[in-house]
């Protein structure tokens, strides 16, 4: 395959990922995680600091 | 100071802003901490104001209904697809306070080529059984399981949010047992390691750096080597303290985007490229 078809793939395997990026996200948001990304950062973690 | 370390030192400042939790020895509560920041930085830092992409990944998958974060993985994907490894080597706290324990004057330990090859893959390995497998697998009777790989391993955690916490609760003082004991084993050997070996927790351990290294030859941010200009006489190769051939892969999974094979190249035929073609 020659540079610039090599080009053309890599910029579709770019659009893609940051596209799956995107779509992640807005799923998480509609299934509400974020919810609890929240409710575990707003509360000390005692795993994270070696007492849980 | 160059510009690496000055953006390192604003990126942990600004991840770590909550200056009140400093004073008064709890974290910060505020609606900011939905988003995950892109470096290592724990969410039970009096200061952080953001959470921690990591910790945030195993709080999900280990709870009831959720057996995988479509939230915290897009927004993983979305960090490294545009900046790869760039964010271990300029954004992350974690890495800012190896790199300074580096600059520490004492005799470095350069990791053969042979051992760096076997010991990078255990990044990796930490990274599916630590934080997807073990919270997704080994779960309580309730159906949760805890963030395995910050209870037994993280040590951001500890140095973060343990130590501070510790010193200005009673509470949690008199809580502590041989977790704390374990986990501020890890710190002090990953600390003291870092004195003599570049960066021993993004390369070998951190699973944060495993999942930014698996976008680092897709990522819109990028070095790109001109072959005509470049004489392969091997400066970049000696400069790296990462044990990467600049020349032949500038995008190695490996490489933190620290800059020094640019400075030293004599022909300036590595450049850095931020494109989405």
């Amino acid at each position: 395959m020659d540079s610039k078809g090599k080009g053309l793939n890599l910029a579709l395997i770019r659009y893609g990922i940051l596209l799956m990026g995107l779509s992640f996200v807005f799923i998480g948001i509609y299934r509400n995680e974020v919810g609890i990304v929240l409710k575990k950062a707003i509360n000390i973690c005692l795993e994270c600091i070696g007492i849980g | 100071m160059d510009r690496r370390r000055i953006t390192q030192i604003f990126s942990a400042a600004a991840m770590n802003s909550n200056i009140n939790g400093f004073l008064k020895g709890s974290i910060y509560k505020g609606n900011i901490k939905k988003i995950c920041v892109p470096g290592l930085n724990c969410y039970s830092c009096p200061g952080a104001v953001g959470s921690c992409p990591i910790g945030s990944l195993q709080a999900v998958v280990g709870t009831i209904k959720y057996n995988f974060s479509f939230y915290v993985a897009g927004l993983l994907i979305l960090f490294g697809a545009i900046f790869g490894r760039f964010i271990c080597g300029w954004l992350c706290p974690f890495g800012l306070i190896q790199d300074l324990l580096y600059k520490i004057k004492a005799r470095k330990i350069q990791v053969s080529k042979k051992l760096n090859n076997t010991l990078k893959y255990l990044k990796y390995m930490i990274l599916v059984l630590f934080v997807i497998i073990l919270p997704m697998l080994l779960v309580n009777e309730f159906g949760m399981s805890p963030p395995y790989f910050c209870q037994y391993i993280c040590p951001a955690g500890t140095l973060q949010g343990g130590i501070p916490l510790v010193l200005m609760n009673l509470s949690l003082r008199d809580a502590l047992g041989y977790l704390f004991i374990w986990k501020m084993f890890i710190l002090l050997f990953i600390l003291t390691a870092s004195v003599f070996v570049y960066r021993p927790f993004c390369r070998y351990i951190c699973p944060l750096g495993a999942f930014y290294a698996l976008f680092n030859k897709v990522s819109l941010y990028r070095y790109e080597v001109d072959e005509d200009k470049c004489t392969r006489c091997n400066a970049c190769t000696h400069k790296c303290k990462i044990n990467i051939e600049v020349h032949k892969n500038s995008n190695s999974a490996e490489c933190i985007r620290c800059g020094e094979c640019i400075k030293i190249c004599p022909t300036k035929s590595i450049k850095r490229n931020l494109t989405l073609r």
